[in-house]
This record gives C-alpha cells, sequence and structure tokens, in this order.
C-alpha cells in the first residue's frame, strides 16, 4: 500500500484441516504497517486477528496450516523463507508480546537469565555483556532496581512487572516490528495504564512499528494511528483511528461501539448488544458473514460477498458492505443520535424511498 | 422492615498461612478482608470495584456465605448469618445465589441444561417431576434460551448462552439477593451487552438485589446505583454511582478512573490520566495507617500514622482519607461523565 511500510501482509489466507472440516481462519487479509507507526487490529474470538499475526511471524507453519499470500518485511518475503532463516528473523527483527506473561516465562530460571538467553540466540556476544543488556532492558522498561531484580525469578514477580519483562524481552535486540497480542488483558486497569504508556513510548523512542491486537475499543482509541476491524477471518473496515470513531461505515463497527458501556454517555444510555454470537469459521454464513447479525440485513446480501472497497470522498477509509454509502451515512447519523438499529433502519429506508 | 437487606460490620477474613505438613504451624496471614462496613439495600445494585486481590470477591463470598468470616457480622434481612451452619445456611442459599464468572467451568459438564438449571429444586425438595420440568423451561425462557435445548449438554452453548445457563440456575429459587462476581469479563465484547441487558431486566423483573463485583469501571457504572471502590482488604470510597464519577473523594479512586481507556480518538484519555507508580503491596504485610499512603500521589507524614476512618466528604461520598480530593483534582483526573438525568433516575429504587 504505502511505499514506506515496514510490514506488509498482501491477501493471507489460512486454513486448517480439522475432523470436521476446513477452518478458514484467515481469509484474505492485507495490511501494512511504517516505521513508527502503530496498527490496532480489532476482533472477537475467532475473528483470525491472531492467526494472522502468529502466520506473520511464521508459528502457524508446523501447525498442518496452509498459508497462502505475502508476508513482507521490508520488501523480503517471510513466508517462504526456510526455517533457520525465519528462526533469526523471529525475535530479532519482529518480536511479539503475548497476553499471558505468566505462560510466556519459564518458572525455573531467572528474570535476567532469559532475557540474556534471547539477546543470545541473535548476537554474537559473551554471557557476560548478554547478562549486562539484560539488566540494561529491565531499566528501559522501568523495572526498579534492575540488578537486582534480574536475579529474581518470574513468580517473585507481580502481573504487571511480569508483563514489562516480556516487553523487555520483545525488545532485547531492537526489534523493526512488534506484535502485542492483546498485552493487556489479564491485567488490572491501573496497571493496564502503566503498560500502554511504556508501549507508547518505546514505539516512539525506538521508532518500532507496533501491531495491536486487541478486543478493547478503549485500548485502541488511546493507542494506535489506525485500525483494522476483523470479522469472520476477514478484514470489514479500515481506516484511521479518528475515523473509526467519528464515521464508521460497517455495521459490525457499529455494533461494538454501541454494545460497550462507556464512560462519556449518561449512564442510563441503554447497551445495543450485537444479535447472536460469532459464526463457525468451518460452515461461514454465505455472502456477507454478518448477515445472519445485521441489523440491516437486505435479501441480495445473503448471496452476494462483499469486497474491502474504499468508501467515496474518504481516502484511507475502506469497508466490506454491501449497503450504499448514502444509506450507511444515513444509518450512522441516526445511530448517533440514539434510535436502535432497527428504528434506525427505517429511518433511512424511509428517506432512501422518498429521495 | 429495615431499608438494608444486608448490613456488614467490621468484616474481617483471614487467610492462615502454614508452614509443615504434620504440626502446621501459623506464620503469618493474608488479611484479604480487613474491617468492611456496607449495608446493601433493598432493590438497588451495589458495585464493588477494585484490582486483583483487593478483596472483592472474598467480600462478596462472605455475604452469601460460602465463607465463614474470621470476625465481624453480616446480617441478612435482620437476621445475623455470620456463622450460620447446616439447616440454616441451606435455609440461606434459597435467599442469596450467585453468578460466576466462568461459564466454561462453572457448569458440570456431564449434566443437562435441565439438570443443571433443575437441580437447586431437586436440593430444596422443590418441584416433583412434570412441575419442575415446567419450572425450568420457563427459566430457560426467561433467560432467552430456547426451552426446547432442555436436554442439551453445555458444550453445546456458546459462552453467552453458557453464562445465561449461570443465570438461570441462580434464578431458580427466587432469591432475594444475587450476587454476580465478573458476570461478563469472560465474554466477547458483543455478548457482554446481551448479559449486561438481562441481568438490568431480570434485576427490575424480579424485584432483586444485586451485589455487582467488576474490575471494569464502564460496566460497573452502567450496572450500579452505588459503588464501593476496594483497595487492599478496606473499603476507600462509597458513594452512589454519580457522585463517584462526577467527584471521586479518594486518590486511589482518581487514580482508578483516570486509568480506564475511554474510546474516543485524540488521547482525551491520555492527557489527564493519574498513572500509579509501583504495585499493590502484599496482603501478608499491608501498609500501616492508611494502606494506600505507599502509592497515594497527595501523602502526607499523618498518612504514615493514623488510619483514616470512612467518612462524609463533600459532595456525599463516604472516603477513607485524610486529604480527600478537591473537585478541581477529582475534574482533572477522572472522565468527563454526564449524570443520570433526573426523570431517568425516579424510575430507579
Amino acid at each position: 500500500m504505502a511505499a514506506g511500510a515496514l510490514l506488509e501482509v498482501r491477501d493471507l489466507r489460512v486454513e486448517f484441516d480439522t475432523d470436521d472440516g476446513v477452518v478458514h481462519a484467515v481469509d484474505g487479509v492485507s495490511y501494512s504497517v511504517e516505521r513508527g507507526r502503530a496498527l490496532g487490529i480489532v476482533g472477537e474470538s475467532g475473528s483470525g486477528k491472531s492467526v494472522s499475526n502468529l502466520t506473520v511471524m511464521g508459528l502457524t507453519r508446523f501447525q498442518g496450516a496452509r498459508i497462502s499470500g505475502e508476508v513482507l518485511l521490508d520488501g523480503r518475503s517471510l513466508l517462504d523463507l526456510p526455517k533457520d532463516e525465519m528462526r533469526r528473523i523471529r525475535g530479532n527483527e519482529i518480536a511479539m508480546i503475548f497476553q499471558d506473561p505468566l505462560s510466556s516465562l519459564h518458572p525455573y530460571y531467572r528474570v535476567g537469565w532469559q532475557l540474556a538467553e534471547a539477546v543470545l540466540a541473535h548476537r554474537d556476544v559473551s554471557r557476560q555483556e548478554a547478562a549486562n543488556r539484560a539488566v540494561e532492558l529491565l531499566d528501559m522498561v522501568d523495572i526498579p532496581e534492575p540488578r537486582r531484580r534480574a536475579q529474581a525469578y518470574p513468580h517473585e514477580f507481580s502481573g504487571g512487572m511480569r508483563q514489562r519483562a516480556m516487553i523487555a524481552m520483545a525488545l532485547a535486540n531492537d526489534p523493526k516490528v512488534l506484535i502485542a497480542d492483546e498485552p493487556t488483558t489479564a491485567l488490572d486497569v491501573t496497571v493496564q495504564a502503566q503498560i500502554l504508556e511504556l508501549i507508547r513510548r518505546l514505539q516512539h523512542e525506538l521508532d518500532t512499528a507496533v501491531v495491536m491486537i486487541t478486543h478493547d475499543l478503549g485500548v485502541i482509541a488511546e493507542t494506535v494511528d489506525d485500525v483494522a476491524v476483523m470479522y469472520a477471518g476477514r478484514i470489514v473496515e479500515r481506516a484511521s483511528t479518528a475515523t473509526i470513531f467519528r464515521t464508521p461505515e460497517h455495521p459490525y463497527t457499529w455494533g461494538l461501539l454501541k454494545s460497550i458501556p462507556r464512560l462519556d454517555v449518561p449512564r442510563d444510555a441503554p447497551l445495543v448488544p450485537i444479535p447472536g454470537a460469532p459464526p463457525s469459521l468451518i460452515n461461514r454464513p454465505s455472502g456477507c458473514h454478518f448477515h445472519p447479525r445485521c441489523p440491516y440485513v437486505r435479501e441480495a446480501h445473503t448471496r452476494t460477498d462483499p469486497r474491502l472497497e474504499p468508501v467515496p470522498g474518504d481516502p484511507g477509509h475502506s469497508v466490506a458492505c454491501l449497503l450504499g454509502p448514502e444509506t450507511r451515512r444515513r444509518i450512522w447519523a441516526e445511530l448517533r443520535a440514539g434510535l436502535e438499529p432497527d428504528r434506525a433502519r427505517r429511518a433511512a429506508e424511509a428517506q432512501e424511498t422518498s429521495a | 422492615m429495615s431499608q438494608d437487606l444486608v448490613e456488614v460490620r467490621d468484616l474481617v477474613k483471614h487467610f492462615p498461612i502454614t508452614r509443615g505438613i504434620v504440626f502446621q504451624r501459623q506464620v503469618g496471614a493474608v488479611q484479604a478482608v480487613d474491617g468492611v462496613s456496607l449495608s446493601v439495600r433493598r432493590g438497588e445494585s451495589l458495585g464493588l470495584v477494585g484490582e486483583t486481590g483487593c478483596g472483592k470477591s472474598t467480600t462478596a463470598r462472605l455475604i452469601a456465605r460460602l465463607l465463614e468470616p474470621t470476625s465481624g457480622t453480616i446480617a441478612f434481612d435482620g437476621h445475623d448469618i455470620s456463622h450460620l451452619k447446616g439447616a440454616g445456611l441451606k435455609g440461606l442459599r434459597r435467599e442469596v445465589q450467585m453468578i460466576f464468572q466462568d461459564p466454561y467451568s462453572s457448569l458440570n459438564p456431564r449434566k443437562t441444561v435441565g439438570s443443571i438449571v433443575g437441580e437447586p429444586f431437586a436440593i430444596h425438595g422443590l418441584l416433583p417431576g412434570a412441575e419442575r420440568k415446567r419450572a425450568v423451561q420457563d427459566l430457560m425462557e426467561q433467560v432467552g434460551l430456547n426451552p426446547e435445548h432442555y436436554n442439551r449438554f453445555p458444550h453445546e452453548f456458546s459462552g453467552g448462552q453458557r453464562q445465561r445457563i449461570g443465570v438461570a440456575r441462580a434464578l431458580a429459587l427466587r432469591p432475594k439477593l444475587i450476587i454476580a462476581d465478573e458476570p461478563v469479563s469472560a465474554l466477547d465484547v458483543s455478548i457482554q451487552a446481551q448479559i449486561l441487558n438481562l441481568l438490568r431486566n431480570l434485576q427490575r423483573d424480579f424485584d432483586l438485589t444485586l451485589v455487582f463485583i467488576a474490575h471494569d469501571l464502564s460496566v460497573v457504572r452502567h450496572m450500579c446505583d452505588r459503588i464501593a471502590v476496594m483497595y487492599l482488604g478496606r473499603i476507600v470510597e462509597l458513594a452512589d454511582a454519580d457522585a463517584l464519577f462526577a467527584h471521586a473523594r479518594h486518590p486511589y479512586t482518581g487514580a482508578l478512573l483516570s486509568a480506564v481507556p475511554v474510546p474516543e480518538p485524540g488521547g482525551a484519555g491520555r492527557s489527564r490520566r493519574q498513572i500509579l507508580h509501583g504495585d499493590v503491596p502484599s496482603p501478608t504485610d499491608p501498609p500501616p495507617a492508611c494502606r494506600f499512603h505507599t502509592r497515594c500521589p497527595k501523602c502526607q507524614p499523618l498518612c504514615t500514622q493514623e488510619t483514616p476512618e470512612l467518612a462524609r466528604k463533600e459532595g456525599g461520598n463516604l472516603a477513607a482519607c485524610h486529604f480527600p480530593l478537591t473537585d478541581a483534582e477529582a475534574s482533572g483526573q477522572t472522565p468527563d461523565v454526564p449524570e443520570t438525568p433526573q426523570t431517568a433516575k425516579q424510575g430507579r429504587p
């Protein structure tokens, strides 16, 4: 897409064969991130947000996944790299922060030792130099008394400190791309605030490209520049963060925004849930995958497959929806004014026929 | 009839830490709850918030008498239930029910939905045979499940539907009080709203009193009339939901509110953020006097010497703090929150 893209994913597809059938985990996903920018990927469980990024890291190829498409890091294609070359890139040029820091650290080894290990895996330095680098890393992520803390075991760390240690490990080799998969889901809000602030600071200081995977729209609003909304293995909407919150175009994005309790609306404002449940990725709904849950569905939408297309008059914003742009704009205006989906649909239809 | 359904006085729960296998010596105690007093009014929903390890779940389990308090009293409907046993405790179970966080581990995978939801009737010897089946199917319908799925097993349901099964089971005996411990935090975002709306409607229809525990402050604000904020086993602030969000008085509440990410782009959330440094101290060895003093931005020498009592501060909030936040400090930290319109308020107890 953009010329300066550091990480570029093109038409990525990942399928798994299971006893029940083929799971279409990722179904034609494209995105890109530039140096020093942050992309947020939002979606629910089973939307393919984690699998697409594990594939970028080369972590799904041993699981019997069928992968197609392209992943380019600085113009170099990653998907067809041999195993050992991919290993040289993973943890070095692309690093990942996982959701659960307790299960990602080895309980038997001291934290400093584990960090040194990450350095030694990619650099030709002595163990002492690696140990010093570990202390330096702990200091960088604001762990107090880093020299003493490097000697501690993971169980002696609190949840927030473990997540800091994970971030330190991910940053051990100054990666160009940092993928954070739900980095704060297991943490309390005050610790979450510390960790998000840390990731942002490091992103700017080190000029890293960040991919933030989350289901929390609040985290998205505060930490990323651009957003991709995923549903059933596809990106259904992509735009800048401000656009996603101000003028979203996809009914699923509307649903997400309307279904979360927010601090900035009156307490009694009703929540509007999205009906039903996320679809099975084995037997996906025909046509638009969102149609069984969409309040604005029309007959044709059950047959036609929408493509991600640019929104007219809004550069950088694209959406995969079969409703006309005018209709979408009308519905969002009604929803914004506080109308329920059903009434918003009728109001928009009435305007359509009168126009 | 008193206005309060539950009255808790000076509640303490310490879990002993022991050494040795045969001769267990007590070497310390986790002070999970340490001097909590609160009341739950009939028909209201009371929120308990706080971070991991603050004692909110222990407090709830004490009220439900799943745990026995170390000291202090709990009165339910005018009766002291602090040390009930046997038949008395079984009687209490008809009045107080719980909804748990994880809908995957709180349902027996080998039992059908019918027998899970019908189990409270079986335990209490109510409604034999066909009558019980009808009651269970009614309950399933009330929580939005298809009554025809009576004979299905939990694994055939999605997370949101399982949580509905948990809600139906809690409702079966028509309890007066339901304690919901993080009922939506294991669910997908689009499903959370379904369960929150369900709980609100049921509370209205069944005239329930609700104790609602969550770490997500936006959810608690949406669901609750009054909110108690806990820190290291104590209540640091207790206020009406609107008052708490309009003018938090305890510095910990202020920091907690400021940490909530607001789904509004432009960094509005970040600029007012009061980031707390360090971690919550261990509940085995909590700091003396005010337990928050080690992390408090307003800490003074007095805070390390004298325990502040929960007392009424400006604006009506009860807060346990020697130097409560001023209006300017509170509004500088917390998100701008519109108050509930008066007309809407009247409908709520």
